[in-house]
């Protein structure tokens, strides 16, 4: 448990004096979206990590969170932070809703609905032109404020975005170590036993699908307001796919490893502006490398080699000696 | 305790159990046995609600449960393990017992994610009873071992303990000697005993022989779907028709 | 045009449309009977048979009739490659990674072929002339009879395939019980591999036929590829008939839609038929239930 406490401390310290050693807007900005992915990312493991069920269709979460607080807050003059209250609620209770029969599914029947779902809301933004602007996308969505504070410049969006990161990983990490987060693991490595234990796979299945699809409408509205730009390509089955590989990548079921792997998906197209058309095929290469040499991902699968590596030597020091 | 009425379970055609009856008493150990294909996993999974039965009724203390989802059994007092241990391998010893305390305590996802001090002060309570099990079994030195990495024998004492954290009134074993060698067979025979002893009734599905006649009060022979006979070691021992089962007279 | 005749119309290009569906979710049907994966880079070959027939025919110059053989035999040796490469390193995994790597490879094969070719789309000539035809009132373009007479040769050859040859009786053995069929002595892992040079036939052949009508490019196939998924949920993963008749359901349907309620929602048809066959009817429009058993 201390640990634990530590372990989120230094993460903490590191993400409060970041801008410290990291400046310049470019720089800042691109921080402010590895901050989104990461809550995305966290959001997807809880659900993909933890309780073992796989979502293809989390982009439309992210999606409606962002478009729902855009619409209100702009069309409708609602309060943003109310506007995002709002939307966070009837997202997870969407998600609620839908988890009943969706969550019913498994393996790759699940993520084939998932990820017809996603597509759908994909194509709700762009024909639904009168409300979402369509494929031109929709403008105007004012910047959050907090009394004389206005959230539009990139150091305040860091620090704007990363503190609902750190509410949302602190959250997740207390959730992991409960009940709750050994019942969804259980669910994960041996369902029918964890039933026969008591725990009601199907109900704590749907919660955490709403929960998982709650934290991603937040992350939207974040970006929404952000950006103060939305259109639909940012939500749609490649951002779903990018976000399954940031789990991927930082490892199944581990918080902190999610933030790697976003933090990694999120800089290095930033590194590698030179070869943009390349990304599509790095994601895939990196994906099915991934699954084939280090399914633990990163989080597991460095350590591991690092042992491998050392074991290594220290053989080769036995065999002198 | 528990008693099976009418039991009757059709696959596709192929009737796997037919009319099955009878009762289990409370604070014995029960022993169900026959040849193989006699149906005893498939009656153990009824009773446990992973199948559902064609006819017939399962009471359980007095109350009707067929049909009731497995999830619901642990907080009705009936727990059971299974013939080729399921732990939940990605978790350590420690954590498989306390999801066995899953039933016994309540705190939600908000409260787990806020960390609400009720939800702290069950933590710790559990904590503290998943120990007492693994101490129950003997196994407490293992509590940080990741689940798959036990060997076998161990695997199943982890699993009775995680069962245990339950607060059963009736164990169900599946076969709970399969795999053990004859060592680790005695340290079973005791535990089951030690487990009647804690007033929880016990019900198990086994091959071992020796083990069913030394620790069982009363046996039920099933034959080809049908109930055979039912008495003590004793009785069952000298009935000509379980004799004639085993030997497979019609061979 | 008077409606009835719009109607027929439209059925007719449902029809045409649908039979790809079919072909494609006959593959996506033999690869799940033979391994339990749905494979998510099944459209990812109906999208190389489309673009290798155009790259041979414009670089190479081949003549059609010689581009779309060597296509095909091209987009099956990627299939085997994906099997060899992707899924057999992964053979005991979980359905989730499975699923992963599927993923990983179609985003693999379409991001290679955007770089080897590029991001247009593009026509391929029609096979015979592109004059239509008049059929009662519709007119009907020559290649829409092409896609029927051809799928339909191809369900025929596919029946008798699973029916009469050694190789589709042991992929059927293989499809009620693995490990059955591998103490029998047939060689299991023959068999995936060969669903995968199968079904990666079949769907770049789809995409070679479709492809002067909807032209094709990089990207055709996602889409595609869904709903020849969803065709062969309506037939509750059959490789035979029942998907045949779901590629047509949904063709139709989708075609109905985008003419007389809007094309820009004709995409979503085929999902919200996907979402409520997957809740209601599992086991496809003519399986009947599975009983549940552990």
């Amino acid at each position: 448990m201390k640990k634990e406490l530590i372990k989120y401390a230094v993460f903490a310290l590191c993400i409060l004096l970041a801008p410290l050693v990291f400046s310049g807007n470019y720089l800042m900005n691109v921080l402010v979206f590895v901050g989104i992915h990461t809550m995305l990312a966290v959001a997807l493991n809880l659900l993909l990590g933890y309780a073992g069920q796989i979502s293809l269709g989390h982009a439309a979460f992210f999606g409606l969170g962002a478009y729902g607080s855009g619409i209100l807050s702009t069309t409708y003059n609602w309060n943003p932070w109310l506007a995002m209250t709002v939307v966070a609620l009837v997202v997870g209770g969407l998600a609620f809703a839908i988890g009943f029969p969706i969550l019913k599914l498994k393996g790759h029947y699940l993520a084939m609905a998932t990820l017809g779902m996603g597509i759908i809301v994909y194509i709700v933004f762009n024909e639904w032109v009168a409300i979402t602007g369509g494929p031109s996308g929709f403008s105007g969505i004012p910047n959050l404020e907090l009394g004389p504070l206005v959230f539009d410049s990139d150091l305040k969006n860091y620090y704007l975005v990363w503190s609902f990161v750190l509410g949302c990983v602190l959250l997740s990490v207390n959730l992991a170590n409960s009940r709750i987060g050994r019942a969804f693991r259980a669910i994960h490595d041996a369902e029918v036993a964890a039933r026969v234990m008591g725990v009601n796979a199907r109900l704590l299945k749907v919660q955490v699908f709403a929960l998982s699809a709650m934290i991603c409408a937040i992350a939207g509205s974040l970006y929404a307001h952000v950006m103060t730009f939305v259109a639909p390509p940012s939500f749609g089955f490649n951002i779903s796919v990018e976000l399954l590989t940031m789990v991927v990548i930082g490892g199944l079921g581990s918080i902190y490893g999610s933030f790697l792997g976003a933090l990694l998906l999120t800089l290095l197209p930033e590194f590698l502006r030179f070869m943009h058309d390349y990304d599509i095929v790095f994601y895939g290469g990196l994906l099915m490398v991934m699954t084939i040499f280090m399914p633990g991902g990163l989080v597991r699968g460095i350590p591991d080699l690092f042992r491998k590596i050392t074991g290594l030597k220290n053989k080769k020091g036995g065999a002198h000696a | 305790m528990l008693e099976l009425q009418g039991i009757t379970q059709i696959f596709g055609g192929v009737t796997a159990l037919n009319d099955v009856s009878f009762s289990i008493h409370a604070d014995q150990i029960t022993g169900v046995i026959g040849p193989n294909g006699a149906g005893k996993t498939t009656l153990f999974n009824i009773v446990t609600g992973i199948y559902q039965q064609t006819r017939g009724q399962v009471i359980f203390e007095g109350s009707d449960i067929s049909g009731i989802p497995v999830e619901r059994l642990a907080a009705k007092g009936m727990v059971r393990t299974f013939q080729n241990i399921e732990l939940f391998g990605q978790m350590t010893v420690l954590e498989n017992v306390m999801v066995g305390l899953h039933s016994k305590s309540k705190s939600g996802l908000f409260a787990c994610s806020f960390k609400a001090p009720w939800a702290i002060t069950e933590e710790r309570r559990i904590r503290e009873e998943a120990h007492e099990w693994l101490r129950f079994v003997g196994i407490e030195q293992l509590a940080d071992v990741q689940a798959s990495n036990l060997p076998f024998g161990k695997g199943r004492m982890l699993e009775i303990a995680r069962a245990m954290a339950c607060k059963p009134r009736l164990i169900l074993m599946d076969e709970p000697a399969a795999g053990l060698n004859s060592q680790e067979t005695v340290g079973l025979a005791e535990l089951i005993r030690k487990i009647r002893d804690l007033g929880v009734t016990v019900v198990l599905v086994e091959h071992d022989m020796e083990l069913v006649m030394d620790i069982c009060d009363r046996i039920v022979v099933l034959n080809l779907g049908q109930k055979l006979a039912e008495g003590t070691p004793r009785e069952i021992q000298d009935n000509p028709e379980v004799i004639a089962a085993y030997l497979g007279d019609d061979e | 045009m008077e409606l009835g005749n719009q109607l027929l119309q439209y059925l007719l290009s449902g029809l045409s449309t649908g039979a790809i569906y079919a072909l494609i979710g006959i593959g996506f049907s033999i690869i799940y009977n033979a391994t339990g994966i749905i494979n998510f880079a099944q459209g990812e070959f109906v999208m190389l048979g489309g673009m290798l027939t155009l790259f041979l025919m414009e670089t190479l110059k081949l003549p059609l009739w010689a581009a779309i053989p060597l296509a095909v035999l091209l987009a099956t040796l990627v299939g085997l490659l994906f099997e060899r490469l992707a899924i057999r390193p992964l053979r005991k995994a979980s359905p989730i990674s499975l699923v992963i790597i599927t993923i990983g490879g179609s985003i693999l094969i379409r991001g290679l072929s955007m770089l080897i070719w590029d991001k247009d789309t593009h026509a391929l000539p029609p096979f015979s002339s592109e004059e239509p035809i008049m059929i009662a009132g519709a007119t009907v373009l020559p290649q829409h009879f092409w896609i029927l007479g051809i799928t339909v040769v191809l369900i025929g050859l596919n029946k008798w395939f699973f029916s009469h040859t050694i190789s589709g009786k042991a992929m059927r053995a293989c499809s009620y019980n693995p490990r059955a069929a591998g103490l029998v002595g047939i060689d299991v892992r023959r068999m995936v591999l060969l669903s995968f040079v199968i079904s990666a036939a079949m769907g770049s052949l789809a995409g070679i036929i479709v492809a002067p009508l909807t032209m094709t490019s990089y990207d055709v196939g996602v889409m595609l590829g869904l709903k020849g998924f969803c065709a062969a949920i309506i037939g509750g993963m059959s490789s035979g008939i029942p998907t045949v008749i779901g590629g047509l359901i949904l063709g139709v349907l989708e075609s109905l839609g985008a003419g007389l309620i809007s094309s820009g929602y004709k995409d979503a048809i085929a999902f919200v038929i996907l979402l409520l066959i997957l809740f209601i009817r599992p086991q496809g429009l003519f399986g009947k239930p599975e009983s549940e058993r552990v």
